[in-house]
């Protein structure tokens, strides 16, 4: 039963941090928690090192209450932005090294499913754009084909964040940024096309505008991918640093490059859409 | 995991299920043996059938290749409960990491340029504090190409914080690659294996090996039972991410990352003391007090023993030691076994002299011996055995 694995022993719970017993006593586990909820509970990500205003760590957030599953949920990441904010949060967060996350999540999941044959453990990759499409890329599309059962989301903030502002391979076309200094020559990787390609079972693309739908799509890529093959979301994340976006305008920006170029689109396979169809007809408890 | 495209009969019984487990001192030191006569690689394959190995990854390498398509048999047998080929081998070594946080046992096999690719991944295997186990068949990895066998990648993994063992034959490679999976699992260790062993010479040639019997394998892995929680959320996370301390890597404190390695480094020599009992020392003296000695590992003790005895037939006393665990380095064995020595040779199978470097830094200041760095042949070249005689009458001239 997947709450007894954070029930602390009678008798101990006092005795343990405050913080642990708020995530016992008014955390997620065990329970499916609502957008409108937020800051009614204890959440499991609730500080973390970010520019103040980036996107990307609202999603983040909103991520981390979607869990279907938290108490066994495994996160994995890589070099990047994400990284700071994921391995702050209260679930085990591996971090490799940049652009190994498909491949170490293959291994690990295999792996899970060996040592706990009855009790599924839902494995998140959690990436840059870099990370996923440049560097990563190989992994990612392998991952892809092998049909490995975890969910991939790319925190796609068109650029690399981390080092400070260069182009990735998400940048859209004569973007002027560090490494593109006359603008990027290629357009932007068409990443959906390439999931759809590589048979992806749930692809969804996403812009953080509307918290129950960021929620929703999460949930169903991780119940997808614990049974069916693996899932992809790309949520645009914008770096408002290296876009010089005014951090009371970050939410404007999203809102008009959804309209503009990222709109929301969800690519469901056969199976998934039965899967889902199951799932969701389910009377909410 | 995946759908087999061959699926097994419903009533299959995986041959793994009908192994008894008993422990590496069991198996390695006690059990009752058969000879065969096997190549490396099959002699590979016999071990990884006897570790109880979960999962598997491999890519193709050549001599490696031969190793892991076997692996791939003893999967279809049920001796390996999971096994595919994976993208290249950043990826695979990335993978098996990934297995391996997962507390599994986790095996792999590379050569050479395979090595180079991975090993970004290969190198941080030991600070995440997992431990599977690396094959390694020594190949070439310098420009030109070439697939011969020459051990100059081994150099790479000398600072990794690996635990190297540098295996002569085929008997090695099947003793070493058990004797690595249990020793590996100590929780005062925890940290990844490699077995090397010279490509061709060892891996495509017969050799005797005398082998315990199929029904026994080694214990499991017990993902419980490490120095670091395994990753598999049964822990609870609040705030201990089993990665926590250096993935925060802009914020750790120096003294926070030093303290790491320092534990990385002492774990490698907590673990000379099993490597000590189930390969029954870390190195091998041949001839002790002698005068001349020389100091080997991997395919270059098979030449030196040979050398020894041609000497020996001349009337002449030369001595070997032979080194089993490069790391973790057993300093003080080599120092207490050459210290009247005279003369030293160290064959090499590789053109840096990296054996060389390790024991002149050991033997400095500790034995008045002049040490030669050599014989050495590289690219593929066998050492013949006339090459150690010529350079041991050379020495003896140069310092009567
Ligand atoms: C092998 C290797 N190459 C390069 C780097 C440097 N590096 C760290 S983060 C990063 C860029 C991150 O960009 P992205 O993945 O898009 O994530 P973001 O920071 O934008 O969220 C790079 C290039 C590294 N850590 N490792
Ligand atoms: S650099 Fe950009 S993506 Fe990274 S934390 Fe700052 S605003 Fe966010």
């Amino acid at each position: 039963m997947s709450l007894d694995t954070i029930k602390p022993s009678p008798g101990f719970l006092e005795h343990l941090p405050v913080e642990y017993q708020d995530l016992v006593n008014h955390g997620q586990y065990g329970k499916q928690m609502k957008a409108t909820d937020m800051g009614k509970f204890k959440e499991l990500i609730e500080e973390h090192p970010m520019c103040a205003g980036c996107a990307m760590t609202l999603f983040i957030r909103l991520a981390f209450i979607a869990l279907p599953c938290p108490e066994h949920s495994i996160m994995v990441g890589t070099a990047g932005c994400g990284r700071l904010a994921i391995s702050q949060g209260n679930v085990p967060f591996i971090y490799g090294n940049y652009g190994d996350t498909n491949s170490t999540a293959s291994g690990l999941k295999r792996a899970l499913e060996i040592r706990f044959p009855n009790q599924k453990k839902d494995v998140i990759v959690m990436a840059g754009d870099g990370g996923l499409i440049d560097i990563g890329f190989q992994g990612l599309m392998h991952s892809w084909f092998r049909r490995e059962k975890f969910t991939t989301i790319m925190l796609d903030n068109e650029v690399y964040g981390n080092t400070g502002g260069q182009e990735s391979g998400m940048t859209v076309q004569g973007k002027v940024l560090k490494m593109a200094p006359r603008g990027k020559v290629n357009e932007k990787t068409d990443a959906m096309g390439l999931a759809k390609v590589a048979g992806v079972d749930y692809i969804a693309r996403i812009v953080p505008t509307n918290p129950a739908r960021v929620m929703r799509t999460i949930r169903r890529a991780i119940l997808v991918a614990r049974e069916i093959g693996s899932t992809y979301i790309q949520a645009y994340t914008s770096c408002n640093i290296e876009y010089s976006i005014p951090t009371p305008e970050v939410m404007k920006d999203a809102f008009d490059i959804e309209k503009e170029r990222y709109g929301f689109e969800e690519i469901i396979s056969d199976r998934a859409k039965e899967f889902l169809a199951e799932v969701e007809k389910k009377p909410k408890k | 995991m995946s759908d087999a495209a061959i699926a097994k009969p419903k009533d299959w019984v995986p041959a793994g299920d009908l192994q008894t487990e008993i422990s590496a001192e069991k198996m390695l030191l006690e059990l009752p043996r058969e000879l065969q006569f096997i190549t490396g690689s099959e002699a590979a394959r016999e071990a990884i059938r006897r570790a109880n190995v979960d999962v598997a990854i491999s890519y193709p390498i050549t001599p490696q290749s031969e190793t892991m398509q076997q692996a791939g048999y003893l999967y279809d047998d049920g001796y390996i409960k999971e096994y595919y080929r994976g993208e290249e081998e950043i990826g695979v070594m990335s993978a098996i990491a990934g297995a391996s946080r997962a507390g599994v046992r986790a095996l792999t096999a590379t050569s050479g340029p395979g090595l180079m690719r991975g090993m970004e991944a290969i190198s941080s295997w030991p600070g995440a504090r997992v431990n599977p186990i690396l094959l390694n068949m020594c190949r070439v990895i310098n420009t030109p190409l070439a697939i011969q066998p020459d051990n100059i990648e081994m150099s790479f993994l000398i600072n990794t914080g690996m635990l190297m063992l540098h295996a002569e034959n085929q008997q090695d490679f099947f003793d070493y690659t058990l004797a690595a999976t249990e020793v590996v699992d100590h929780v005062d260790v925890t940290l990844p294996c490699v077995v090397s062993v010279d490509g061709f010479f060892v891996t495509h040639a017969r050799g005797p090996v005398s082998l315990p019997s199929e029904k026994y394998k080694l214990t499991k892995r017990d993902g419980w039972k490490n120095c670091v929680p395994a990753m598999d959320n049964e822990n609870p996370p609040a705030r201990i991410s089993r990665d926590a301390p250096i993935q925060k890597s802009n914020f750790i404190s120096y003294h926070m990352h030093a303290s790491w390695q320092q534990e990385v480094f002492a774990a490698v020599e907590r673990s000379g003391k099993y490597f000590e009992k189930l390969l029954q020392g870390r190195i091998e003296v041949v001839n002790p007090g002698a005068e001349d000695f020389i100091i080997a590992s991997g395919s270059a003790v098979s030449q030196a023993r040979e050398a020894v005895r041609q000497e020996g037939e001349q009337g002449r006393t030369v001595g070997l030691v032979k080194v089993k665990t490069i790391r973790p380095w057993p300093g003080q064995q080599i120092i207490a076994a050459v210290k009247d020595a005279k003369r030293i040779l160290i064959p090499e199978f590789n053109q840096a002299g990296w054996l060389h470097k390790e024991v002149c830094s050991t033997l400095y200041g500790e034995c008045k011996a002049k040490i030669f760095g050599g014989p050495r042949v590289y690219g593929g070249m066998t050492m013949p055995t006339e090459m150690v005689l010529e350079w041991l009458a050379q020495a003896r001239k140069d310092y009567p």
